[in-house]
């Protein structure tokens, strides 16, 4: 017979491993390293990345071609320069950086939203090498999103922490064919004239908008940001985003916004399966012509260029007034340095070479398919007139020109998209939220995680 | 003659204690192991739960009040609801599909079909969550298998997309749950009735007993283990899912299938709030244990 270890004994010695273990470690996070002040370190000439061989470490996201075949090229005119790049889903990257950036500090990253890991001084400070290259001469637009406040707070204003490969863009996208079925010629001009070409779309047996709702992407937030830059100003739509003090997205003008969003749902204007669809059965849909409008970003230019060639069209979401200033969620394709990287000088020599390298720029527009980043008179690639990629790089223009730049509102804190829109959106498809109901939710979870922080 | 007694008794006392050092010695390893990757973690789990942390920079100790956001904060306490919910379809519908499908295969235990349905219910046992949980979701879409089905017979009203819809979200995933656990059971209760002597099957025949008196009197008290390993094993798959809906719904829509599970990932990682995360993760160990063991104790007293 096996002898039986007496159950007092052994509760006596898991306990006091237990209390061991416990003890033996500090209060967590303890060990990290200790915050530094968060000044940039002078620059007095640009930097470069030298002559001698060396490896820039990069931590990529996996289906985006357009880092990879930049730093390909880089190589090419800069042999010394070889790269360890690493790559992961984005969801994957969100989820890793701050122990990335802690632990493995790559040179060059593509971030998830920075305002934490700002906090957390995981990000170096780029204040000295944009005087150095001359970024602070750049449009102010490109680089506000970029810039945060002492302790990652608020965000749009202070020192600069990332830079954006090219800057993307959002808005309608629509399929030709069907506009035609419907007899809509020219992209709407105002809300009114949206509402009905939905609605003739309807009447016509066309789905008048595929989205994507379902799982843990709530992808009727493009919509819904879209009508509150139709419905309302974009600036106040920014502070709240940036965290600004007093900020809120419970506004007049956003409520009719989301009305007019539950007006869209309850006239059946989405699939009756949105909450169940991701983007990835959104786009198979669009692109087989299940669709008339489909709201997305300029990301998929190339991608629906070559699938639907001729066949796709693209506008900025009309304002709800003849004539009333245009607005768009567009944000720039963030990359930045850790706080500890080895190399953070050619990494930012590669992020300059990125904005003002003629070639880097017309890879940045024929792959990547959005506008570059850097000066106002940069060199912009010529490109086939009657693509949705000139169509997309045009509105990149017009957003600039009335100043209507927005960050995404899944964007304003780490957590606002995943535990608050999403879910919010999703019962307000099933008619168990409504318009002012939405609002005041995701406003009392944005004021809870601020507090959280 | 007292000496010597003596002597070997002491002889066999060292014998004893190297014996019990030896074997100390080859449970080292794996004890090691276990206080390493089980001991430790669940001990920092704790120590995390006690703090408001990040995940990265200086924490702030918290005390007790991590705990009391898990009952108060309704999203968290809804998890942990469906939790319980999902036992319905995770233990529940396995354990009883799977004791008729078990008594049903047994009859026919010589034909070469008990055979083949032993091993179609056996397969979704080999097949990965995660594929399963892909698989699902295409055949619940709104133009998935199920509904073409039902469209076929005439039930085209009740179509729907079952996995983004309020009122059947938590069901299919529930049904999913069901469908790779209802295998595992069959085979264990089958293992179970393999054991029962078939001279209690006579005797009640004998005494004129039907098939259902002899499923009811005989079958089930003698499967009475058998069914607390099964439900113990299902009622914990249940507490801590997390790849089917992972997979499938994302705890989504509108957190309708969101499970503790889910919920401590999405605290530790997207909203970096560890202490709630791991306060969350102590409660559900301790909500485990305290459903696994009861089931134990039942188990052991109709061993007596």
């Amino acid at each position: 017979m096996a002898r039986r270890v007496r159950p007092r004994r052994a509760g006596v010695a898991l306990i006091i491993a237990m209390g061991t273990l416990a003890a033996a470690c500090a209060a967590p996070g303890s060990d990290s390293p200790q915050p530094r002040a968060t000044t940039a370190s002078p620059v007095s000439t640009a930097p470069t990345c030298g002559t001698a061989p060396i490896t820039m470490n990069g931590y990529f996201e996996t289906g985006f071609p357009l880092p990879k075949a930049l730093t390909t090229e880089f190589t090419k005119q800069h042999p010394n320069v070889t790269w360890n790049i690493r790559e992961d889903q984005f969801a994957v990257i969100t989820q890793n950086a701050p122990r990335v950036l802690a632990d493995n500090p790559p040179d060059l990253m593509r971030l998830p939203q920075v305002s934490e890991l700002v906090k957390d001084d995981l990000l170096k400070n780029l204040d000295g090498y944009a005087t150095a290259f001359g970024w602070d001469t750049w449009p102010a637009s490109q680089l506000e999103q970029l810039r945060l406040g002492q302790g990652g707070r608020p965000r749009g204003e202070g020192s600069l922490y990332a830079l954006g490969l090219n800057m993307s863009m959002t808005g309608l996208f629509y399929n030709k064919e069907l506009a035609a079925r419907i007899g809509m010629s020219a992209p709407p001009a105002t809300l009114a004239e949206l509402d009905q070409a939905l609605d003739k779309a309807k009447k016509a047996g066309i789905t008048p908008i595929v989205q994507f709702n379902g799982g843990a992407t709530g992808g009727l937030a493009f919509p819904l940001q879209n009508l509150m830059a139709s419905y309302g100003p974009a600036a106040p739509i920014n502070d709240w985003i940036f965290q600004k003090p007093g900020a809120t997205i419970d506004t007049p003008s956003n409520l009719q916004a989301a009305q007019h969003l539950e007006r869209w749902i309850k006239a059946g204007y989405f699939q009756k399966d949105v909450n169940a669809v991701d983007y990835a059965t959104m786009m198979s849909r669009f692109i087989d012509g299940q669709g008339l409008f489909m709201f997305n970003g300029d990301w998929e230019s190339g991608n629906l260029d070559k699938q639907m060639a001729g066949d796709v069209g693209f506008a900025l979401m009309p304002p709800a007034q003849q004539g009333g200033k245009l607005a768009a969620m567009s944000a720039p394709l963030t990359f930045g340095i850790a706080a500890n990287a080895g190399n953070a000088d050619c990494a930012a020599f590669f992020l300059n070479w990125v904005a003002t390298d003629k070639r880097a720029r017309e890879i940045g527009v024929e792959v990547g398919g959005s506008r570059p980043m850097g000066p106002a008179d940069a060199y912009m690639p010529a490109v086939a007139q009657d693509t949705v990629t000139a169509s997309t790089l045009a509105a990149g223009a017009d957003i600039a020109e009335d100043n209507g730049a927005m960050d995404f509102i899944a964007n304003a804190t780490g957590a606002i998209y995943a535990k608050s829109w999403t879910p919010n959106l999703q019962k307000l498809v099933a008619g168990e939220q409504t318009a002012q109901g939405l609002l005041k939710a995701v406003q009392a979870d944005y004021a809870g995680q601020l507090e959280g922080n | 003659m007292a000496r010597s007694s003596a002597h070997r008794r002491a002889a066999a006392a060292r014998l004893r204690g190297t014996r019990g050092l030896a074997g100390w010695l080859f449970v080292l390893p794996a004890l090691a192991f276990y206080a390493v990757f089980v001991l430790r973690p669940i001990a920092l789990t704790f120590q995390y739960s006690l703090y408001e942390w990040d995940g990265i920079g200086p924490s702030t100790w918290a005390g007790p009040a991590n705990y009391g956001k898990v009952f108060t904060d309704p999203d968290l306490f809804d998890s942990l609801v469906n939790a319980f919910q999902l036992i319905v379809f995770f233990s529940a519908i396995p354990v009883v599909l799977g004791l008729a499908i078990a008594a049903t295969i047994r009859r026919i235990a010589q034909s070469r079909l008990a055979l083949v349905a032993r091993a179609v219910l056996f397969l979704p046992q080999v097949i990965p969550l995660v594929a399963a949980g892909i698989a699902w979701s295409w055949l619940l879409a709104s133009t998935g298998v199920v509904n073409q089905l039902l469209s076929l017979v005439g039930l085209g009203g009740v179509t729907r997309a079952w996995l983004g819809d309020f009122a059947t979200a938590l069901p299919a995933v529930g049904m999913i749950g069901a469908w790779v656990l209802l295998g595992l059971c069959t085979l264990l209760l089958l293992a179970g009735m393999s054991k029962i002597d078939p001279a209690l099957y006579e005797a009640a025949r004998l005494d004129g007993a039907g098939p259902w008196r002899e499923f009811v009197s005989i079958t089930v008290p003698s499967l009475r283990q058998e069914i607390a390993v099964c439900v113990t094993v299902t009622v914990i798959a249940a507490l801590a899912s997390f790849d089917i809906i992972y997979i499938s719904t994302q705890g989504g829509p509108g957190n309708t299938t969101m499970v503790p599970g889910l919920q401590i990932f999405y605290l530790a990682f997207s909203e970096r709030e560890v202490g709630t995360a791991s306060a969350l993760a102590v409660v559900l160990m301790v909500l485990v244990i305290a459903c696994a063991l009861p089931i134990q104790w039942f188990a052991k007293d109709g061993n007596r």
